[in-house]
């Protein structure tokens, strides 16, 4: 699937939004929005009080208005859904595009069989070579080959794929590039990770999360103590001497409910989920991101999360008279055959600070390439005329050092211990008897990632650095890179521990993973991601799969739950401010005639009792649109304290809810009054 | 002059400050079952209480438990209230010969007592035996004060307790709350009572001859036990028709400023005691601000709308500087009448010492709007505790969302269930107020009973469904309560609007309880400081202002409007 950037507000998926915001009428589908099926029953109601003869009309076009702007407003509360869900199901049908029906070869005990790849049942072995498509979801047993993942991940480069160890799964609609492996299917028809990712991606799988649910009961509650209000309104209207019609009472309880948040539910939980897939992170349920919003402890793998994959040389600290330059030089010489990441970044580093080139071992006479071995543990060049280099181990190199009749000097030795004493990892350098120093390589933090601690720990969430280090490197690396705390020499076993402690402690626990003996973590876990280049059994421990397999992005996950969640309190909040409002525009309404004291209560001079009624309508029907764009992206996220973020949302949602409608309802009035609508 | 009145309500608001810490953190001893100075006395009784009763005082309960042992005790009281009443006639301790109470009236007032309503639809001296007012009334001004009391200590009990089934026992924290918080401080306040003048005997009526003249027919009895715990328990029961307004209820000007601080120190108390139990003292003072906030506006209103009067009056040319007095005892005037309104509806007492219906359209409106509020302004013994909690509960859930958390509450998340029960109770209050009101209006046997007719009489009736709902018990007056309809209907209003709200809110206790606590963070959703205070304000009064702002509208504030214009009703 290519990831080309759908725009929400794309024409495409705007007008089938469109479409389906008419389709979304029918009472079997909104049945399940109980707000915004109320009002749907008021505008049926004041539809059929417009059929001539059926009531007495006081104001004919005034309440052909009020039943066209209800319409609209289930309208809208449609398309806002509709839209949401629009660039999922462009997406699923990306999708399913790639499901081309292919053929797969089982393996049978006489040999081999061609059947539909829908026909494959777990535990079916087959064949896949150069070329072929991969039928189904499974596990390498045999072989290995570079795949390439695209249909998934939407990124081209291959990936190695091998049976045994953590790089043994494959998905189902990926390519082999070459070579031949067997692979033991491990899902049942219908369930394979690509069905279910155009499930997830067209939301036909969406299930209210539990924040959702609790919302859409205090909504539900919210709307019965105002249909209370509005249907007692009647008889205390009837005994203050006035009558109120049908149709202006509907308006005034559409006003009232929470329509604005009614209406933008269900989008903004759809819109969460979107944005979470355009990290490219499949989450298999909005349950799952709404947990990541909540989590307060973050479990982060050292290698390949906090620093970079490997260690890296970062200085040269030469022995007792000798330059740095002539160490420079003896540590470029002994790495030049080295293409471990170590070995390179040694060459890197001579050239930045020395500005050494790469040379041809052949014009400098080298002969033989000594690699590094486990027994050795050291690696380097022998020349023509007996001239070694040699780079390894301290306790190596002391020993091949006095072996050839040299010193080992204290002064190196004071140097090892330092660097050992800071985490990293001392590297000694020697050209024949003569030791030149020592090489310091270290784990490089990521760069940013110190700040991003700092954001993570002033929204109140702490980060712990897993490793298989030992816990004075491990110390070192989570001062630099600004974690909290860190646990070393981690086993899996380890790592489950201590979720269920941090659990036990009352913390939501976030992890990622990708082995097999993740798994059991992964599942304790609260927010469990798995990596999408991990064992078939991590991903389905996990709640989310990482489709590029970059741990890093387990705090962008964090950001786009919390977001998910603000943005439904912040437009319920604003919801619930807004009648404050709409009670000013339409009660000194109602009642003017009888009471022509309520002026008073009219406090934006509203030009007439219909205008103002028509306008409280319209403001709450308009408004829904407006705020569409806010539902889908998210209100602005930042990283601060819950006190501050509750002081800014309260502001600019509470009390901007409370004084917008004031100044919509009275431009509306205005404008209806200008254009003689009312 | 307005001045003057302000200064009053500082006072008077300096005295609730000053008791909340000491009187909320005995509180919390006695509840938790510390040590306290009144153990001597009071460890024999208890543990005598616990004997009789077959109680083991160690076990607890989990609140279903809790709850049912609740309504048990509550139901037995209605029953045997209503036999007493019933039977008063031939029970002794009757000295006027006063007749058997009709059945409407016996169901209304033994529901009235239980639910700590205190709603009169009679007058106590001239329909109640002096053992009906002792046993079968003065009982429930104990009991259903204390089971108030119970309940709001349970509810924090599940607040602050992690991943507990139980929240106490009923029984214990019944005897408790009744013999070391409410008879000792009703005890020596009785007997300041009577040091000013508040009568204390059992004695039939007496005649006496007044000034000009004319015989007189003076009402005597217990009235000084009964005045202490009226105010203390938040009931408001008088024993005369004229509640506090009567010298021998409330004779000076300081008994009325010991009764109003009686009213208000326990509900103002138990916020501490929120704190102190749950660990988070802050939060109990943030409770207790915005509960301050909304008392000092209140009272700021209402002193605002009595001292300015009537504007007929001046355009008639009468001198309004005494503000307006119809329906005041003059030797309170409309400081300490105005100020008792207030306190009265702030808490679910419902004594007075004025006419509510004779204040200004304002005037009565604020003790109308404190009672739709939900009475957590300082509230009721217990229920304005967790009546404020309720909302606690309303404003975590709706503002926590906005720091992107499940809300949770003091480390308890507040999940579906949660809100539903939430929910529930705020709905009963909504539909017994509306929906009574609305059959009250529309009805010949509602609308009979009125003495005054338009926005006036829609207050009159909707404040006698609020009053009976909210469990408060004052009345507007003016309209004639004791009829088949009302008797009937208020007494539905009232164990509604108690046992419906309690029941759900039990609930939450249990689920509280039941929940794991979340650690704390810088992520956590305050609830305390001032942003906080503020936080629930708002949904104090955009909950209650939105419920009811229709019918408002058409009643107090139509006739304030109108009174301007120069209209009276």
């Amino acid at each position: 699937m290519s990831r080309k950037e759908l725009s929400l507000f794309n024409p495409a998926i705007l007008r089938r939004a469109v479409r389906d915001s008419f389709a979304k009428l029918s009472p079997a589908k909104m049945y399940k929005n109980p707000v915004m099926f109320l009002v749907e029953v008021g505008a049926l109601l004041t539809t059929i009080l417009l059929i001539p003869g059926f009531t007495k009309h006081v104001d004919y076009l005034f309440q052909v208005q009020i039943t066209l702007w209800l319409w609209a407003t289930v309208l809208f509360a449609n398309f806002a859904e509709a839209v949401a869900e629009g660039r999922g199901k462009a997406q699923a049908e990306a999708l399913r595009k790639t499901k081309t029906e292919s053929v797969a070869r089982r393996l049978t005990a006489s040999g081999e069989e061609r059947v539909q790849a829908s026909l494959l049942r777990k535990g079916d072995r087959v064949v896949v070579e150069a070329n072929e498509i991969i039928p189904g979801d499974g596990t390498v047993i045999e072989g290995i080959a570079s795949v390439n993942e695209a249909a998934i991940t939407g990124e081209s480069a291959p990936v190695i794929r091998e049976a045994g160890g953590d790089r043994s799964a494959v998905t189902g609609g990926t390519t082999v590039l070459s070579d031949r492996i067997v692979v033991e299917v491990t899902s049942e028809p219908g369930q394979t990770f690509l069905d279910r990712m155009i499930r997830l991606v067209e939301g036909a799988e969406r299930q209210k999360t539990p924040n959702e649910i609790a919302l859409d009961i205090l909504l539900s509650g919210l709307t019965i103590v105002f249909l209370l209000a509005t249907v007692t309104l009647k008889p205390f209207a009837l005994y203050s001497g006035s009558d109120v019609t049908v149709t202006v009472l509907i308006a005034l309880l559409v006003c009232l409910i929470p329509t604005t948040i009614g209406a933008l539910l269900s989008a903004i939980g759809i819109a969460g989920m979107d944005r979470v897939l355009k990290h490219n992170i499949l989450a298999m349920s909005g349950r799952a991101v709404e947990a990541a919003g909540d989590v307060n402890v973050l479990l982060l793998d050292k290698t390949g999360t906090i620093t970079l994959g490997n260690r890296q040389a970062t200085e040269f600290i030469p022995a007792p008279g000798v330059t740095p330059e002539e160490l420079a030089q003896a540590a470029q010489l002994s790495s030049l055959a080295d293409e471990t990441p170590e070995g390179r970044s040694i060459v890197v580093l001579a050239k930045e600070q020395f500005g050494l080139r790469g040379r041809e071992l052949r014009e400098l006479g080298a002969h033989t390439v000594v690699p590094f071995t486990a027994k050795t543990r050291m690696s380097g060049l022998d020349f023509e005329g007996g001239r070694t280099i040699r780079k390894g181990a301290t306790d190596a190199v002391d020993a091949f050092v006095r072996s050839i009749g040299g010193q080992f000097p204290d002064a190196v030795r004071q140097d090892v211990a330092r660097i050992s004493s800071e985490g990293g990892t001392p590297l000694v350098v020697t050209d024949a008897k003569q030791v030149m120093g020592t090489i310091y390589l270290k784990d490089i933090v990521k760069g940013g990632m110190k700040e991003r601690f700092d954001r993570l720990r002033m929204m109140g969430i702490r980060t712990v650095m897993i490793t298989g280090d030992n816990p004075l490197t491990a110390a070192f690396i989570a001062r630099e890179a600004g974690v909290d705390d860190f646990l070393a020499e981690a086993t899996p076993e380890d790592k489950l521990a201590l979720i269920r402690k941090e659990q036990s402690k009352g913390n939501l626990v976030a992890m990622t993973g990708d082995g097999t003996n993740d798994a059991p973590a992964l599942a304790q876990a609260d927010v469990g991601m798995a990596m999408n280049t991990g064992t078939q059994a991590a991903k389905e421990a996990g709640n989310m799969v990482d489709l590029d397999s970059n741990p890093t992005k387990l705090i962008e996950t964090v950001e786009i739950g919390k977001q998910l969640l603000m943005t439904r309190g912040a437009l319920t909040t604003f919801s619930i401010a807004n009648d404050v409002a709409k009670y000013f525009a339409i009660i000194p309404a109602l009642f003017l005639v009888t009471f022509p004291e309520l002026q008073a209560l009219n406090i934006m001079r509203l030009a007439t009792p219909q205008s103002a009624i028509l306008s409280a309508v319209v403001f709450n029907a308009l408004i829904i649109v407006a705020l569409i764009p806010l539902a889908l992206r998210g209100v602005r996220y930042r990283p601060l304290g819950a006190g501050r973020i509750l002081r800014r949302n309260l502001l600019l949602y509470g009390a901007g809810g409370v004084i917008i409608p004031f100044i919509g309802i009275k431009v509306l009035d205005v404008l209806l009054h200008v254009l003689h609508l009312a | 002059m307005t001045t003057m009145l302000i200064l009053k309500l500082a006072v008077y608001f300096a005295l609730i400050v000053a008791v909340t810490k000491p009187l909320g953190l005995y509180m919390r001893r006695v509840h938790s079952g510390e040590k306290t100075f009144l153990d001597p006395i009071m460890r024999p009784i208890e543990r005598l209480i616990y004997r009789l009763g077959g109680v083991d005082a160690a076990q607890e309960h989990d609140w279903k438990a809790y709850t049912i042992a609740m309504l048990v005790f509550n139901a037995a009281g209605l029953f045997l209230t209503y036999a007493i009443l019933r039977f008063q006639h031939l029970l002794p301790l009757n000295p006027d010969h006063l007749k058997a109470v009709a059945p409407d009236l016996a169901w209304n007032t033994a529901v009235s007592f239980t639910t700590n309503t205190n709603w009169q639809a009679y007058s106590g001296e001239s329909t109640m035996s002096h053992l009906s007012q002792m046993v079968a009334l003065t009982f429930h001004n104990f009991a259903s004060a204390a089971t108030g009391m119970a309940l709001a200590i349970a509810l924090v009990r599940g607040i602050a307790r992690n991943s507990a089934k139980t929240i106490g026992n009923f029984w214990v924290d019944l005897v408790r709350s009744t013999l070391w918080i409410l008879l000792p401080i009703s005890f020596v306040a009785a007997i300041v009572f009577m040091s000013q003048g508040v009568v204390q005997n059992f004695r039939s009526t007496r005649q006496a001859t007044t000034i000009d003249g004319k015989m007189q027919t003076i009402a005597q009895g217990p009235v000084a036990s009964q005045e202490a715990i009226k105010e203390l328990g938040t009931n408001g029961g008088g024993f005369f028709n004229a509640n506090s307004a009567h010298p021998y209820e409330n004779p000076t000007p300081f008994t009325n400023l010991l009764q109003m601080f009686l009213i208000l120190c326990i509900g103002a108390g138990l916020t501490y005691t929120l704190g102190s139990m749950t660990g988070k003292q802050r939060h109990g003072w943030a409770v207790f601000w915005a509960m301050s906030i909304l008392f000092l506006i209140m009272g700021v209103i209402v002193i605002g709308a009595e001292q300015s009067g009537n504007p007929i009056h001046q355009r008639m040319g009468i001198p309004v500087a005494a503000g307006n007095m119809e329906g005041k005892e003059v030797r309170f005037g409309i400081g300490d009448s105005s100020l008792f309104a207030n306190a009265t509806t702030a808490a679910s007492c419902g004594a007075v010492n004025s006419m509510h219906e004779s204040s200004t359209p304002l005037g009565g409106f604020v003790p109308l709007l404190n009672i739709m509020f939900g009475e957590i302004i300082y509230g009721g013994v217990g229920a304005g505790l967790y009546g404020v909690i309720l909302f606690v509960v309303l404003s975590v859930f709706i503002a926590g969302l906005m720091v992107g958390r499940t809300p949770e509450y003091l480390g308890k998340r507040i999940e579906a269930h949660d809100v539903k029960l939430a929910m529930l109770a705020v709905l009963i209050l909504a539909f017994c107020i509306l929906v009574g009101a609305a059959v009250g209006v529309t009805t010949k046997m509602g609308t009979s009973s009125l003495a005054n007719y338009g926005p006036h009489g829609l207050t009159e009736i909707t404040y006698a469904f609020t009053s009976a709902t909210g469990n408060n018990g004052s009345a507007f007056a003016g309209l004639n309560a004791n009829t088949t309809f009302y008797n009937v209907s208020l007494g539905i209003a009232m164990l509604f609007g108690r046992f419906l709200m309690i029941i759900p809110l039990m609930g939450i206790a249990g689920s509280l309880a039941g929940k794991k606590k979340i650690a704390e963070s810088a992520g956590t959703f305050p609830v305390d400081g001032p942003i906080f205070t503020f936080l629930l304000v708002s949904v104090i009064v955009i909950v209650g202002a939105l419920t009811y702002f229709p019918v408002l509208s058409l009643g107090p504030f139509v006739e304030h409007f109108l009174m301007n214009a120069g209209k009276l009703f």
